[in-house]
Formats: structure tokens, sequence, C-alpha cells
């Protein structure tokens, strides 16, 4: 039974409740909660609690709901954790908990509701507020959005103050003495005459009294952890191969299951021949699953052979059937009937373009690309009579349980998820159709786990790719200076697309059809940028920085167009229009010391810069190039962001290198693309990203001049295609407008 | 069929072209090798046979027979490091960690050839593994911190 205590602290409470065998320390987010697993016997109407620490005789648990897809999410929350509960980082646990209603994401609701406030004004607060109620009520529990630093760093830091304080408290009565005069260090109370007292053995007591919460947070000053290089707590498993994954999952009884799809992504199977494939060895059974087949047998690759041997009647695509028709369905888009947003409006862009001496106009394109994490799709789902149990590594386990509530007619409350460690995501695993397939095919064999392991191919067919997107610039330049930048974007809404398929609304109009341009800190005299939403054409996701990857490159290509009109210096114009932009003007001044900026060069040399806003975060970046015989070779990148905070300046350098080279090789080498509905990329080797070999030299400034804390994983990625399509252009003179860029240049 | 794995015999029950990864995988349970293409083009499922880098998914069973077949787990365990898996610690080179275990075996049978790569070499030898994370920058540093290791002992 719980029993609960709290004060206010900024937005959210802290308390404490008792649990088996110890006592857990939390945040409230939700003021009449939903059921929390971890308190049952809670009283209708009574307070719940989000736990963040369990301690109890086994040591000091995070209990974190944000899944780790290789962003060290684990890691910086433990180290948040750490820095006031006084613990060992290696000594923290991890238990991504069960997923429950209460933990919902505070963070990414911010970024659903962008307003172009740079400081953090009553505006923005009452819209971060509103929407957080919004998703409050769906019960959204989902990993993305950058959001896991933003949303943990003062909730963890809090629970890990107040569980420290309590544990001394605790202490105190026990020793007899007086708290104030215990210290704590390493998972231990240190008592006055230096004598210790672990945490572990101190759970049940704390659990018994009142948690102190009037405790002020240590300032940056005072931190032991945050800020410094520390070592990441999964490092050494995942150097050993003693990490074990989802698709590692070994469940007694197991059998191995593999699925062939409609090749065209959602497409209806009309009937199917698996008289061939179940006759060869190890194959269990076969059975039809929504849009294709399930295989099952006692090995992944007999299953995998298996499926290759099934004739199968595929429908048509429900998009349509050619990459033609996708552009043209965007190219005409851009009118009235489709008008999505008109976020930026400044100044007079009609009247400016009538009065211009020339008008530059120019057509960008970005396709469809996948996320293709090197781990394939995979989980491991158990039927029984009246209860579920899954693994898998997903961004979205509350979306999972009520999924295979919804196929099994099974209570949510008896479908367990394990949230397992993932081999990359990018999005991908933001959706869950493999979750289904699995249970579909789990509820034929009752009581057996099911694995359903994704061959490569099918993973990267049914990828749920990129947004495919065209923008067009009207725009025009005066006295050397860029004056009217116009820039329309039209793609199909990412949001419905991924939405629609949880059978969730997405109303109004979608931000991501124009995120990371809208919000280009810049003041040009006269700037507009408008959203167009194109009707939905191939299923697509939420791919590393989601709308900003098309729209940063839209944007930065778009204004490096009418720099080069002008005359002016890509870099001095920036910097002149973001002059009242303080972190943006910061961030651009620090990769043009970083980078010795001395112009675009030329002669076979070149460099571009870029910059957007994403995710909260400014971004810059200086791309180096040389045009060399064998094609273009990328020398080096250099790279300024803004995050308020550094948690962990290793985790954040590696994170800023990963999104670099995620925006380059994407750019230069990656697209998927459609013949009669089918996606033409199967493997690695058409949609390569980037190699070893081709990766430059990258430096990394991280600047801490805001007062809020925010997130890495996505912001380096939209600068990266623009500061290398400018770098090009300065080398060769060859304007990029379309990626991928190797359709149209040569790289070494 | 009869193989060597880290040293131990051991015997599967299957068809002569089941790819030595899910032997291991599937079969004997190491899952230190990862599956991620199944075509040799990302190295996730790189081990040694014989001493020499090979990518499992393309070992026919049969092919391995009577081999010795080395995985992460044989190269080196949290408490008995390998020089490599020592580096790659230093430098913190993982990110979701899926693609390490071909890169560190790719790494660990370089330096066994080529004691003191240069960067020319390291791009060569290491261009067929794979990292969606981007973990290239990491990777060659730890390469040359490995080999400084392997030189010291």
């Amino acid at each position: 039974m719980g029993r609960v205590k709290t004060i206010a602290r900024r937005s959210f409470l802290i308390g404490s409740a008792l649990v088996a065998g110890g006592v857990v320390f939390g945040a409230y987010v939700v003021r009449k909660p939903h059921d929390n697993p971890l308190l049952e016997g809670l009283g209708e109407g009574e307070a719940a609690l989000t736990p963040y620490v369990r301690i109890d005789a086994d040591g000091v648990t995070l209990i974190t709901p944000r899944a780790d897809k290789g962003q060290g999410a684990y890691h910086v929350q433990a180290a948040l954790l750490a820095e006031e509960l006084d613990v060992e980082l290696a000594d923290i646990r991890v238990d991504p908990g069960p997923p429950s209603p209460i933990y919902w994401n505070t963070a990414l609701a911010a970024e659903a509701a962008e307003f172009l406030v740079p400081a953090q004004g009553m505006m923005r607060s009452t819209a971060e507020v509103a929407l957080g109620s919004a998703m409050k009520v769906m019960g959204i529990q989902v990993t993305g959005g950058s959001s896991t630093v933003p949303d943990g760093f003062d909730k963890l830091r809090a629970a890990g103050a107040s569980a420290r304080e309590t544990l001394k408290l605790a202490a105190a009565e026990m020793a007899g003495v007086e708290a104030a005069d215990t210290t704590t260090e390493a998972g231990h109370v240190i008592l006055p005459d230096g004598s210790k007292m672990a945490y572990a053995n101190l759970a049940v007591a704390a659990a018994r009294i009142e948690p102190v919460t009037d405790v002020l947070l240590r300032t940056p000053e005072q931190w032991r952890i945050i800020g410094k290089p520390m070592q990441r707590i999964d490092i050494v498993a995942k150097s050993t191969g003693t990490q074990r994954y989802g698709i590692d999952a070994d469940i007694d009884g197991m059998v191995h299951a593999t699925v062939l799809m409609n090749p065209a992504q959602t497409g209806p199977i009309n009937g199917f021949d698996a008289t061939e494939a179940r006759k060869m060895r190890g194959v269990i059974d076969i059975v039809p699953v929504t849009g294709g087949v399930g295989i099952v047998a006692d090995n992944t690759w007999r299953a995998f052979q298996a499926a290759q041997a099934i004739e199968a009647d595929w429908g048509a695509a429900p998009f349509p059937a050619t990459m033609d028709e996708h552009w043209g369905t965007l190219a005409a888009s851009f009118d009235e009937d489709h008008r999505d947003s008109t976020k930026r409006d400044d100044g007079d862009v009609e009247a400016a373009l009538a009065g211009a001496d020339e008008v530059l106009e120019a057509e960008y394109r970005v396709p469809y690309a996948a996320h293709a994490p090197l781990e394939p799709i995979n989980a491991v789902v158990r039927v029984d009579e009246d209860a579920v149990e899954v693994w898998t590594g997903t961004q979205i386990p509350r979306f999972v349980q009520a999924n295979i509530a919804k196929i099994t007619g099974i209570d949510a409350n008896n479908i367990t998820v394990h949230v397992a460690m993932m081999g990359g995501s990018f999005g991908h695993r933001l959706e869950d159709e493999v979750v289904k397939q699995a249970t579909e095919i789990a509820m034929q064999m009752k009581g057996t786990p099911v694995k359903l392991t994704y061959s490569r191919e099918e993973d990267m067919m049914h990828d749920f790719p990129r947004q495919i997107a065209m923008a067009r610039l009207r725009g025009a330049v005066k006295d050397g200076q860029v004056d009217t930048l116009d820039l329309s974007i039209a793609m199909p809404s990412i949001t419905l697309s991924q939405l629609g398929r949880q059978g969730q609304p997405a109303p109004g109009p979608d931000s991501q059809i124009v995120a990371g341009a809208w919000n280009a800190p810049h003041d040009i005299p006269n700037h507009r940028v408008r959203g167009y939403r194109a009707p939905q054409l191939a299923p697509i996701s939420s791919w590393r920085s989601v709308g900003a990857v098309s729209n940063g490159f839209f944007y930065n290509a778009a204004f490096d167009e009418l720099v080069h009109q002008a005359g002016a210096d890509p870099l001095q114009e920036r910097l002149r229009l973001s002059a009242r932009h303080a972190r943006a003007k910061a961030v651009l001044e620090a990769v043009a010391k970083m980078s010795d900026w001395q112009g675009v060069l030329g002669n076979g040399r070149g460099r571009g810069i870029a910059l957007t806003e994403s995710f909260g975060v400014p971004c810059a970046e200086v791309v180096d190039v040389s045009a060399t015989e064998n094609g273009i070779r990328i020398e080096k990148v250099w790279v300024a962001a803004e995050v308020g905070t550094i948690v962990d300046p290793v985790n954040f350098e590696n994170q800023v290198m990963g999104g670099v080279i995620w925006g380059l090789g994407h750019a230069m080498n990656c697209e998927i693309t459609y013949t009669d509905g089918i996606a033409d990329q199967d493997n690695y080797h058409v949609h390569e990203g980037m190699r070893l070999a081709q990766t430059p030299e990258i430096n990394v400034h991280g600047l801490e001049v805001g007062n809020v804390v925010r997130g890495i994983g996505e912001p380096p990625v939209p600068p990266t295609a623009p500061a290398l399509a400018g770098a090009i252009f300065a080398a060769t003179g060859t304007r990029l407008r379309e990626m991928p860029f190797a359709n149209f240049v040569d790289f070494e | 069929m009869k193989l060597t794995v880290n040293g131990t015999p051991l015997e599967a029950d299957v068809e002569p072209d089941m790819p030595l990864l899910w032997v291991l995988r599937d079969e004997l349970n190491i899952k230190g090798p990862k599956y991620g293409c199944g075509i040799a083009q990302c190295g996730a499922c790189t081990v040694h046979m014989d001493g020499e880098a090979v990518r499992s998914c393309q070992v026919a069973a049969a092919d391995a027979e009577g081999a010795a077949i080395t995985t992460i787990e044989g190269l080196g365990q949290p408490d008995s490091l390998h020089a490599v898996q020592r580096a790659w610690i230093t430098h913190q080179v993982a990110q979701c960690g899926y693609c390490q275990s071909g890169q560190i075996m790719q790494a660990a049978a370089l330096l066994e050839s080529t004691p003191a790569p240069t960067d020319d070499e390291i791009d060569e030898a290491m261009n067929g593994n794979l990292c969606r994370c981007g973990t290239y920058p990491r990777i060659r540093a730890a390469i040359k911190t490995a080999a400084q290791l392997l030189e010291e002992s």
C-alpha cells in the first residue's frame, strides 16, 4: 500500500512509497493518476507516483520508461539520479519498468507545441502545459523527439535528492543521531563516527517515514558527475558481446518465425501456396498474418529459407506505383486546397517580389529513406489463455500493449511488455507491426513463445520510411543582402501516417511539414514559410529529426542560393540576420571560430555552412570538401550546438558525431524508390549510409548558454545535407537541389 | 557437424548449407555474432575462423566443420578483456553497440596481421563493417590505441 507526501517543486511533485522490500522515490506527474502497477492497493482518488528509483536489498535501481535505442538513455538518466543520490554510477541497475499510463512525456509535448519565442516566456509554458495534458489523457509513453534528457533532468535529480535526504533521516533515527550530522557517499549514509549504513539496509525504514522533499538541488558548481566525462554504464557489455538485445531473447520453449509480406508495403495478400515450404526441414507451421504469411520453424534461417519457397498472390500497393506519380502528387500540392500552415509571414513577400529586379526560383527534393537500424525488427510474444508476455525493443510500449489487447481480446493489465535494449532505431521502433504479427502467430500456438525476426530484406522494404518532400523557393536580394525568402514545402503528413497506424487522431496542422524551416533564426525583411499537406502516399514515419531533415535542407539550400545571388558570404549573411537570436548567433560564431572560416574557398576546395534549430537546439555546421579525381571527398566537419547543459560530454560528442554521419551518409547515398509500388532497395548494398572510409574528421563543440536543458540525438542531422551541398557548390559550381547527392556527383 | 568454438568442441545437427551465423546463434546459443544483413554487407556477424576474420553469414556449416571458430565471447570477457576491447572501452566507442562485436573482431584480425596499421589500412580493413549509429571516428581512434596496447604487451 502506498503512502505519499509531496511538495511542489517546479511543475512536479516528489514523493516516496513503500514497495515490496524497499522504497521507491519518484514524481507525481498526473494529478488523477492512471493505475500504477508498482502501487497496488492504492485507493480510488489517491495520488500515485511515477517511480524513478527503487532502493531495496538489491541496491539502487533506476526505473525508466524511456527506451534505450543506443543513444545512452539509460546511462544519462542514471547519471542524473546518481548526481543527487550519491551512488556510484556503475552500481545503478536499470529496470525498463512495465508500461504504465502514468509515464507521460513532458518534453515531447513541448516540441509538438513549438513557438517562436526565444525566451521561455509565458506563451510557451502555457502551450506546454496544455499539450502535456492532452498527452496525459492519451497515456502516451513514447521515447523520441530528443526528449529523454529534457524530460528527466529535473525529475530524476529531485527524486535522487529526496531519496538521499530521506535515507539520511532513516539512518539518523536508527542510530540516534541528528540527520544534519550525517553525510552520504557511494550508496551509504556516513554517521558522525564514520561508520557506514548501506542504502539497501535503510530502504524499508526510509519507506516508513515521510520523504524529505524540501531539498535544494545541487548547483552546477557542486556537480561531481554531470558535465564530467564518465564511463557509459553499458559500455563494457557492448564491448564484449555480452549485451543482450531483443533479437537475442531466448525464452524457454521458444520457436523461430519470420514473415513474408506483400512487397508492396501494406498491400493485401489474396492467397498463398506453402506446399513446398511445409516440407522443408525444421518448418513447424505456416499461417496467414495480416498482409502476409507467418513461417514458424526451429531456427531463424530455416524460417527464412521456407519463406522463399512460398508462392503468394499479392494485391497492389494502396499508393501510386511509380516515383513520377509520387513527385507529381507533391508538385500538385502547392495550392490553397492543400495549405496546411503559414507559420512564418514577415514583411510583405508578394510586394517585395513584385518590386524585385529579379526573382530567383528553385525547386528542391528529398526522397524517401529507410531507418534500417542494424538490428532487424523483432519481437517475442507468448499468448496464454488470459495473459500475454512480450519481449521487444520498442519506443512505444503502451501502443504495443493496447494493440495486443485489441488482437487477443486479453485485458491490457495482463499483457506484460519487457522492453529490450535496441540495436538502433532512428525512429524505426516507433512502429509495432512486428509485434502485431508475432501476436497473430502466437495466438495460433498458445503457450509457445514465438520469436519473429524480419529478414533484412523484409525490414528494409517495409521500413515506413522518411517522408518524401518537395520545396519551392521564390526569393530576391537587395543591396547585396538577402531581402526576400518565400519557401513553400509540400509533403504528406508524417504525423497522420504514423498516428493513423495506431488509430490515433492527428488534428490540426502538422508542424512537422515546416519544422526546421519556419523557425529559422533569421530576420529577413520579407520572410514566409508555408506548409502544404500532400495526400498520403507511401506510409511514412518519424526518421531521425523528422520534418527538420528535409526542411533544414530546403531552407539552407534556398538561403545559400540567395546569398550567392547577393554576392554575400554564407556565414556573414547568416550572422547578420541572426543578430537578435542569441543562441543561434552563438553557435554560428562558435563554428566560424572552430573552422577558421575564411569564406567558401574554391579551386577544388569548398566550404559550406548551415544552421537549423530543431528540438529547441540551434545547431550550426561547416563542411569542408575537396574535389578529387575520384570524386568529392569530405575532409572535415565542425559542429556547434547549444543545449543548455551537457550531461555527459563523451556521450554528447558521440551523439553529435553520429548525427553528422547519419545526415551526411543519407544525404549522399540513400533513397527508397518504388517501382510498381514495391521498394527497389532491399539491403545495405543499395542503401548504404556512410561507411568508415568516407567518414570525415568531425569536430564538436557544445555550448551551454541557454537556461533550458535539451537533447542532442536529432539536432545535428538537419544542417548536414545543406552544409555539404554548399561545400560542393563552392568546390565545383554544381548546385545540388535533390538528395541523394550521389545521383548527381561522384563521391570518393 | 563438429566444430570448435572458443576452444570448446561442439556438435550441431544442421544441414551443410546452414550459415555458421545461424548455427552459432540458434543452435549453440552463442549470441555475440549478430545478424544484420545476411549478404556480407554489414559485418555484424564477423568471427574468426582459423584466425581469419570471416562473415559468418557467408560461411556454410560444412565449411566450418573442423575449423577453430572464435567469437567475441572467446576474444575476451568483461573480466579478461582483449586489448581491442580495452581500447573500445577507453574510447567509449559503442552507441547501440549492435555492430561492435563484428567491428571488434574485424579490428582484432587487422591488428593480428598488421600490428601498426596506417589510416588507409584501417579504412580499407574496416570499410565492410557498417555502423548505423556512426561511431567510426571512435573506431579509428580505438584501433590506434589497441595497436599501442598490443605493442606494449
